[in-house]
């Protein structure tokens, strides 16, 4: 692989949720109420090189939301390590510390919930620039116009408020905030999802020549396996905090190893499957407060074996670059 | 084959402050016993609108303006409200995107089921019961005599939309509007839906009219298709040939902006621009200024045309060139 500009090791998340006063005092009495603690991400390891999109996919629950705002500074990790530019994060001194949060940006589902409704376009984009010393203020006018050009929106739009655009400017101006600080890379959490179809293939269009045009790096955060197939280069799936597969696009894609990646794969609606009879997976997803033992999987899989109960599975490398994390795989 | 559902020029219009809003304006379609329509769109399209028509249930300030629905050959545009009341739920049923709206929170799902049954057959409240515990079967919830008496928080997403499903069936409705109803679950569990819904039709013949905005969805699922944009079906026809071989280049243009398999980093095909407003319409051709194909015909309004192969199209560059019929 080559030099990466971002890795993860073992990094997890937990929330947990402390007993309050009354739970304590239920419990002088007799009562067992303990503190509920969520493992949204466990142990992830993950390696992102320049200029690669890096797709995570999974369903509701299984921490790639996460993972994502772990990645972008938002949430500290509660255990493990991440290295930016071959730097130890946790050891980077202020000025560092303030570079690479700046590097990292990320871009949200909604943009109605996070752009500040009572704010101007001008100032929404210009704000973090100003504020950061990457322009002065006289600049401010003429590099916003800049960046919301770069986006495909028109500068003459700037003095109005978010919510006179529709559904698809609002995500381009969600872009355009985040490439204000000339991050280096973006981290989008379902950054198309609530779009119209036709309108999420003109965002799509617009994060590709991002790419091409300002050598970004995505960790590119979607459940819709047709929009990450489509923009990746690596895929990385999750289920229930754990990383179970990770593979280049193509492979993945042509041969899955995961029996949860070949579930999903198989159960994803495409265009050219006609008239197709469902196949079921078993089962729903488990919670991720009281998650399964061994492999999370191992409850759906139909290939479940009795050491899958007992033993968490690691991943292990099944052919060049694809990486899966299962018991069937060392015979 | 006799239509189970026949709309003729629908046009559900809301009479806003604003002005008029044209949701639905002036749509046909029909729907065979045992046939999956998927009615296609995006938001403002008017797709839930027609939904909502066919089942009666447009609220002021919209109302039906025009056109004919017609069930089994009987009029539905202007019957009374307990007539509509009594065919709701029992010859037609909807099920809706979000099914946490559409069960009451405070009932036991039992309660809520035994009621609609009693709303349409003097049955005694056991028989009702006993009609619930197997439809939630027939849905595939796991042991459903202790599952009737939860409440609709204590399930998961999937079995949610499950409940409701249920529900639709009690009374072997001859038609089924499914509005959106898989857009909020995850892939797998819209899978298993998606696979219930297909055995049910399969085994009761109910028609299903499947509303959503997702290609690929109706692509596995339907038999015909009807693509909607800003009021009006544009393109209609069997699922095979609409997808193959798109008239309409609205059609083509959505069909070009879902990210498939082969294509893998190159620019999608986009459609220009973004749907116009409904109270602001261009005029003639909807779809013009967002069509590369525009000609000086497109400034009046194109009539549906015929096409062969059972297919429908309001175009006058069609882009698959069929003589029409």
């Amino acid at each position: 692989m080559s030099t990466s500009i971002l890795t993860l090791n073992s990094v997890s998340k937990r929330f947990s949720k402390p007993l309050d006063a009354a739970a304590k005092m239920a419990n002088m009495l007799g009562a067992s109420n303990r503190a509920i603690t969520v493992h949204a991400v466990d142990g992830v390891d993950l390696a992102i090189s320049e200029g690669e999109v890096v797709g995570l996919v999974g369903e509701s629950g299984c921490g790639k939301s996460t993972l994502g705002r772990v990645v972008a500074g938002i949430h500290p990790a509660s255990e493990g390590s991440m290295t930016w530019k071959g730097q130890s994060v946790a050891g980077l001194d202020d000025a560092g510390r303030k570079a690479q949060t700046l590097a990292i940006q990320m871009i949200f589902q909604d943009p109605m919930s996070s752009l500040n409704p009572r704010m101007r376009v001008a100032e929404i984009v210009g704000e973090a620039p100003v504020v950061h010393g990457l322009v002065s203020k006289a600049e401010k006018d003429a590099y916003v116009d800049d960046v919301l050009a770069k986006v495909g929106l028109d500068p003459t739009y700037k003095q109005r408020y978010p919510h006179q655009f529709s559904g698809g400017q609002r995500a381009r101006i969600g872009i355009a905030r985040a490439l204000a600080v000339r991050p280096e890379f973006l981290v989008c959490d379902e950054s198309v999802a609530a779009l119209d179809v036709s309108i999420q293939a003109q965002v799509l269009n617009l994060f590709m020549d991002l790419r091409r045009d300002l050598r970004l790096t995505y960790l590119f955060i979607s459940h819709d396996l047709g929009v990450v197939q489509h923009i990746s280069d690596r895929v990385v799936i999750m289920y229930l905090g754990r990383v179970v597969e990770t593979a280049r696009t193509e492979e993945l894609f042509l041969r899955p190893n995961h029996p949860y990646t070949k579930a999903l794969l198989a159960n994803v609606p495409r265009l050219d499957a006609r008239k197709k009879t469902f196949e079921l997976i078993k089962g729903e997803i488990p919670s991720p407060i009281n998650p399964p033992s061994g492999c999370h999987f191992h409850p759906r899989c139909p290939m479940a074996m009795e050491r899958c109960k007992v033993e968490r599975p690691a991943l292990r490398e099944v052919s060049s670059g694809q990486w899966s994390a299962c018991h069937l795989n060392n015979g | 084959m006799a239509s189970v559902l026949s709309v003729t020029d629908l046009k559900t219009h809301f009479f806003t402050r604003a002005g008029v809003v044209k949701s639905v304006d002036g749509v046909s379609l029909h729907v065979n016993r045992g046939e999956v329509l998927g009615l296609v769109g995006e938001s403002g399209s008017g797709k839930s609108v027609t939904g909502f028509s066919i089942m009666g249930l447009v609220d002021p300030p919209g109302r039906i303006v025009e056109g004919s629905i017609k069930l089994n050959g009987r009029e539905l545009v202007g019957l009374p409200e307990h007539e509509l009341r009594a065919i709701r739920g029992r010859e037609i049923a909807m099920i809706f995107q979000d099914p946490m709206m559409t069960l009451n929170p405070v009932l036991r799902i039992d309660t809520q089921m035994i009621e609609a049954v009693q709303a349409h057959e003097s049955v005694s409240r056991e028989v009702a019961r006993i009609r619930a515990r197997d439809a939630l079967g027939k849905v595939g919830i796991p042991s459903p005599e202790e599952r009737l008496s939860a409440y609709p928080h204590q399930f998961s997403g999937g079995m949610r939309q499950r409940v409701a499903i249920a529900i639709a069936l009690l009374n072997n409705p001859a038609l089924i509007v499914c509005d959106e109803p898989t857009t909020a679950l995850d892939v797998t569990i819209q899978s298993q839906i998606l696979a219930e819904m297909q055995k049910l039709c399969a085994q009761t013949g109910t028609a299903l009219i499947w509303v959503t905005h997702d290609l690929t969805v109706v692509a596995g699922l339907a038999d015909r298709v009807a693509v909607m944009y800003a009021g009006r079906i544009v393109e209609s026809g069997p699922v095979d040939l609409v997808l193959d071989a798109p008239i309409h280049p609205y059609t083509d243009g959505l069909l070009g902006s879902v990210p498939s398999r082969g294509k893998r980093g190159e620019p999608l095909r986009q459609i220009p621009g973004s749907a116009p407003s409904l109270a602001r319409l261009p005029e003639g051709c909807a779809f013009r200024p967002r069509c590369e194909h525009e000609t000086a015909a497109c400034g009046e309004a194109p009539l549906q045309r015929i096409f062969p192969g059972e297919r429908t199209a309001r175009c006058y560059n069609p882009l698959t060139m069929l003589a029409s019929a």
